[in-house]
Order: structure tokens, then sequence, then C-alpha cells
């Protein structure tokens, strides 16, 4: 293999350019400086975008992660700059989002000596990080960086955070580069095991009563079609995790809804009826188990995962088949009989039923004056063919978006799932388009989100991107005036804003939008907003103290799950 | 069930590593009762002995993330009845509790102690043994006043006859070298 001498900082590019890195988050600052000035002689080979903060650069680096598989790409410098990236490295952790992380960091001899803008970024990062480094050296630049990347995307994935002196970004190395195929002390993927999937087979041919819930491992896998297929053959109705959400199309008659907390009513209900459950890819969330001493307790577990550590962690699995997603389920499929649940299947329609009558109908079609979130989704997601990407913030907005969006295509949604970050969206949505550049991307936020990281319109507008930025105005921090209101008394503690004139503040990024008030002006203003060439800003002035139901509320069973007030 | 489980962990010598375990027990609240590290017998492998008292569900879920961290190349747990150990625990008295008696003398030999070091003023005193004994040989010197006290974490062996760790990496290599 050939050499070549180069400089730390223009190591780190060769490295990231090596991997396939076309795009690349971040912020520049004093101890980054090295490398940003090797970044000015490649701008032809990787495609740099400034955020407005490096809050805003992680996220954008999770929406393109989650959209194209691949690792996302942030920089930011020393000090405030790295420990800005944290909240998004601790989101990307919970939701196995492939992140490379590059912070600059003061030189070597200055490391403990609390010069300008250090910070442990190591320590502080190690909780929320699969792995961490810090290079001080110029010649652990590439098998490092290399390191970084395949820890990041293998197995379960997540984010990983290099640190790297300023003295090693000036100093020089003979660079060449090696792609990290192994590390002896990480085995990303155990093989599946052929006698625990004959074991799960059994427990599936003879259940009468089987539910399979599908998370975010089937996407993580592209185990999409593998998982149709598995259901397709054993007729077993299948329900989602808020990131598990677009791995099978919302109108596969087998696709019987959301779990969780404001899921739907028959996947929760029926969930304590079953006698099997399949868990393909999720971790038994809190959000999704309820009380868990309650939950499912009539059913056997098959666990199929590819995290070791999440086994037995919630739920004990009578069969727990490690690997992947993709691998596992095929195997299962071959290993299966053909079957059909009609009578089972029929008690979900029969909940579905229910629902609809007591809260979708008045959701999606509402008759009273104000506007509701549902609608608007509703709206939003025919006129884009049900084929656009989904990115939403957190709160009732997320929550009204997931139920009622419907998916077409897989990786399709983009959210916060488990740390429920609010002010994720906005930026996630940037990422989101850089790394799907011919499909729609709907950003769906509260205004209580938006104005968490409103100045990533700022990079939105600088860079042409042309996401459409829906905001549902309540004027409330909802889902906390929600529990605020269902209990603890209607005491609205600090939840009701003042909001700007979102739309001046769009025109003053130069980016053009629109609002919403009335019934009437709705499936325009949604039209217009797709249609337009460019970004766009709709906001959607909602009823104020709209609820979200079903609702399990915290510490109740799923079975528990409430319709109404 | 709570009781004494230990914990051990072969890893890489990495920088950060031992930070990294101990977040596994303070996130979730354990308090560690003993922590040694030192290198193994293979060389670059070091091992970590952690002793907890906590359940023995609990103690598997703190394995299996401690197992994850990707520089651990394994974690093991017994409870106290699967592995011999020692502590080694040393002692400070004024020498002249030797000269006025010979009762020093009686309760070091008693305890299959060793003395160290006698200097004009001090007198050192080792002893290896199980927390309670290491203890109870404070209690019976400190009728003399002990002048300073230390003593280290758990070391431990599993009864296996053989280094589960040489054959759980015999078996890593070949894994590895299949995906050439």
């Amino acid at each position: 293999m050939t050499t070549k001498k180069v400089k730390g900082s223009q190591a780190v590019i060769l490295s990231l350019l090596e991997e396939g890195v076309d795009t690349i988050f971040g912020y520049p600052g004093g101890a980054i400086m090295p490398i940003y000035d090797a970044l000015y002689d490649f701008d032809k080979h990787v495609t740099h975008i400034l955020t407005r903060h490096e809050q805003g650069a992680v996220h954008a680096a999770e929406g393109y992660a989650r959209v194209t598989g691949k690792a996302g790409v942030c920089f930011a410098t020393s000090g405030p700059g790295a420990t800005n990236l944290i909240t998004g490295i601790a989101d990307a952790m919970i939701d196995s989002t492939p992140l490379v992380c590059i912070t600059g960091q003061v030189a070597s001899p200055l490391l403990g000596t609390d010069a300008f803008q250090e910070s442990d970024v190591v320590g502080i990062s190690m909780p929320v990080t699969k792995w961490n480094y810090q290079i001080t050296v110029p010649e652990e630049i590439p098998e490092v960086i290399a390191q970084a990347f395949y820890i990041a995307q293998s197995g379960r994935p997540g984010p990983v955070l290099i640190d790297i002196t300023k003295d090693a970004q000036f100093g020089e190395l003979e660079f060449q580069y090696k792609k990290c195929r192994k590390i002896r002390s990480y085995v990303p993927e155990t093989p599946v095991d052929p006698f625990k999937v004959k074991e799960a087979a059994d427990l599936i041919n003879t259940a009468t009563r089987p539910l399979l819930l599908f998370g975010q491992g089937v996407i993580i896998g592209n185990a999409e079609n593998e998982l149709k297929e598995f259901v397709e053959k054993t007729g077993i109705p299948a329900a989602w995790t808020l990131l598990g959400l677009s791995a099978m199309p919302t109108d596969h008659e087998l696709n019987v809804g959301m779990l969780g907390m404001h899921g739907n009513y028959a996947p929760n209900l029926l969930t304590n009826e079953a006698d099997l459950i399949i868990a393909v890819g999720m971790r038994f969330d809190d959000r999704v188990t309820g009380k868990v001493s309650e939950y499912a307790k009539k059913a056997k577990i098959i666990h199929l995962e590819i995290d070791p550590a999440e086994i037995d962690k919630i739920k004990k699995a009578d069969v727990a088949v490690l690997g992947n997603s993709k691998k596992s389920l095929r195997m299962l499929t071959d290993n299966v009989k053909e079957n059909s649940h009609k009578e089972w299947l029929q008690r979900f329609r029969e909940c579905d039923k229910i629902e609809k009558e007591k809260i979708i109908d008045s959701e999606l079609f509402p008759t009273k004056p104000g506007l509701t979130m549902g609608e608007v989704i509703r709206i939003t997601g025919d006129k884009t063919n049900h084929e656009a990407i989904l990115v939403s913030d957190v709160g009732q907005h997320q929550m009204v978006a997931s139920r009622y969006f419907k998916f077409r295509k897989p990786k399709s949604n983009v959210t916060s799932g488990g740390l429920g970050t609010m002010g994720f969206a906005l930026p996630a949505s940037l990422g989101a388009q850089l790394g799907a550049p011919g499909r729609t991307v709907i950003a769906v936020i509260g205004d209580g989100g938006f104005q968490m990281t409103i100045q990533e319109l700022g990079t939105i507008a600088q860079n042409k991107l042309p996401v459409k930025i829906i905001i549902l105005n309540n004027n409330f921090l909802g889902m906390v005036r929600q529990w605020q209101q269902l209990f603890f008394d209607k005491r609205y503690s600090f939840t009701e804003l003042q909001n700007p004139d979102f739309i001046m503040i769009a025109k003053g990024f130069g980016i053009e939008g629109h609002k919403v008030e009335v019934r009437e002006d709705l499936e325009k203003g949604i039209s217009k907003m797709i249609n337009h060439h460019g970004p766009y800003l709709l906001e959607v002035v909602i009823e104020k103290e709209d609820n979200v139901f079903p609702m399990v509320p915290t510490g109740a069973s799923v079975s528990d799950i409430i319709l109404e007030p | 069930m709570k009781q004494e489980y230990n914990i051990t962990v072969f890893s890489e010598n990495h920088i950060g590593l031992l930070t990294r375990i101990t977040i596994v027990f303070t996130r979730r609240k354990i308090n560690i009762e003993s922590l040694t590290v030192s290198e193994s017998a293979i060389e670059g492998v070091y091992k970590f002995t952690i002793v907890v008292k906590t359940t023995r569900e609990q103690t598997i879920k703190i394995v299996n993330q401690i197992e994850k961290q990707i520089d651990v190349l394994k974690a093991f747990y017994h409870t106290n009845d699967e592995i011999i150990y020692q502590e080694i625990a040393l002692y400070k008295v004024p020498t002249e509790a030797l000269y006025n008696s010979d009762t020093v003398e009686k309760i070091v030999r008693k305890a299959s102690a060793r003395i160290l070091e006698i200097t004009r003023e001090y007198v050192v005193i080792e002893k290896t043994g199980h927390k309670e004994e290491t203890q109870a040989l404070f209690e019976e010197l400190n009728e003399f006043r002990v002048l300073q006290f230390i003593r280290s974490g758990r070391v431990a062996l599993s009864r296996d006859p053989i280094e589960r760790l040489s054959e759980f990496l015999r078996e890593r290599d070949a894994f590895l070298d299949a995906i050439d």
C-alpha cells in the first residue's frame, strides 16, 4: 500500500472520503480550525453544511443517518462546541442512530489545565456514546476513524465521538487507509442459532392469538421485506413501535397499528389477550409496555434482537433469537407453517371500529369550528401520496402525525423516540432532505419545539433545501398541558406561550410561508406548500386545548387504555 | 435476594474504560463494594474484579451491559462460594505495644499474620484473608491503638480448572478469522 505524507487535519478529511462520506454537518471554532482549513481544499468532494448551532449539526446528522442508514458525520470545536453536541448524541444513542462526531480539542500539553475552551468531552460523552476516543498523535487518525465508522454502523448502531487535539491536527503522518472489519473485543452481531429459530417456529405454529411487535430493528436491518413475508405467511397481526413506523405499509391488512401510550386501541388492548408475542427489533420501552408486571401476562415471548443486553432486560423472553433481523426473520419464515388468524384478527377490527367512532372520525374529519392536528396530517399525507418522509418533533403533534400520516415506503419516518428531544425536527429535516434529495420531506413541529432550534431556518435557506415545515400552533406546550389537565387539576403551570409571528420570521430568513387559521384555507394552504419550489413554512393555528387520545396513563396497564378523559 | 456477587471483567487496555464500566453501576445506583484492576496472565488483557451487593437478576443485567462496551472482551459473575478470594490488610501499631507484653505476638501468630517492618516507633503487620478475618484482627490490634490501617480490594479466582478467558479468546479468534 502506498503512503503519502499529510497533516493530521488532511488525514481526517481523507479518511472521511475513504468511508464514502459526502455530507458533513458542522460548526467551526478555534480548536478545529486546522480540520476546517483542510476541508477548504475538498469542497468538490464533500458538502459541508454550516448549521446555526452545534445541536442543529448533530440532529441534522441524525436525520441524514436515519434516511440513508449510513453514519451521519458532524464537526464541532472544543468546549461549548463539543458540549452542544451532547443532546443529539444522547438522542442518537437511545435511538440507535449511527453518528461519527469529530470534535477539536485543545493542544495535548494543555489537556487538564482548564485551558480556553477546554472541556472533557470524552468524559462527558462517555455515558451517551457507543464508543469514544481522544487522539493526541496524528499517526492514530486513520485507524481510529476507520474503527469509528465500523463501530457506529455495525451491530446495533450508535454514536461515536472522536476528540482530536489541535497538535495532532497540525502534526504530520504517513497516510494510508484501511477500513476496519473487526475488533477483537467487539462482536457486532451473533450468527442466528437455527435451534432457537426452530423453538420459536414451534411456538408460532401452535399459537392461536399471536401478535407481532416490530421496532426500528427491522428498519436498521433492512428487513422490511422479510417482515412482510413472515407476516403474510403466518397471517399474524403486526403492530409497530414509534420507531418501527414505516417498516410496513400502513394500509397492509395485517398492520394493526401503533403500540404504546398514544398508540391504537386494538394492539394495546389485545397485547394482554395474546398468547404469543413476537417482538422484532424492539426493546419493550416503558412507553410501549405501560405497567410491565401487567404486560402481556398471557403470552409467551419470542424476542428477535441484535443486542444481547436487551434480552430479558424488561420482559423475560421464552425464546430469544439473537442476531440480525433480516437473517432471523428469513430463517423463521422458512420454519413456520402457512396460517391465518381470521377470528383473532376480527377482534382487532372490532376495536378499530370503536376507536374510529370515538376518536379518529372527529380528529380527521372534525365538524366543530377549531382545526385539529389530525386533519392537517390527513390532508398532508393524502397530498403527498403517502410517499413523503415525515420528520416530527416531540409532543402532541408527534403522536398525531405518527398515528395518521400513513406510509407506503420504508425509511420514511424520522422522529426522536427514546430521548424525546424537543427541537429535533427542524434540523433533522434538513439532514433528511440532504440524505434523500429526491424525496419530499415534511417536518411537523409544535410551536414550542420549533422555537428550540428555530435558527436552523437559516441553514435551510442558505442551502436552498426544499423542506416543507408545518407548525401546528396551539400556543401551548400541548403535551405538558394535556397532562396538567388530566393529572394536575388543570393547573397550567408555565405551558402557555406568547409566540412570535412565525411567517414574518420565516420571511426574515428568506423562506416563504403562509398562516392558516380556518378550515376553508387548509387544503389550499397545504397544496401551496407542497407545490412550492424550495423551502416553505406553513403555520396552522389549531384548537388550543385538544388532547391526544387514546392514552395509556403512566403506570397503567396497556389494557387499561382510555379512549376519552 | 441481595447478596455479594463477584463480577470479573476482561478488557483491552484502553484509557477511560474504567469509567465506562463504573458508569454501568452508578447509572443504576449500585454501590461498588470493592474494585481491583490489574494486568491478567494474558499480555495486554486487563482483569477487573468488582464486588457488589445486589440481586442475581440485576447482576446479570449489569454483566450484559458491561459486555456491551466495545473494549470489553468478556465478563463473568460468581457468588462467593463459586470462587476463591482474598484481600490483604496492613496494620501499623506502636512498637511499645510489643515491648510491654507478648499479647500482640500471640495475636499475630493466631491470625497467621506476619510482620513486615519494625522501627523504633511502629510495627507494620500484614494479613491476608476475607474481610471478616482482617476486620477481626483490626479489632484485636486496636486494643493497642492501630495507628494506620488499609485493606485492599478483593482478588478472586474461579474454581474452574482452566482460565475461561483463554478458552474464550481461542473461540473469539476463530470467529474473527472466519470473517476474512
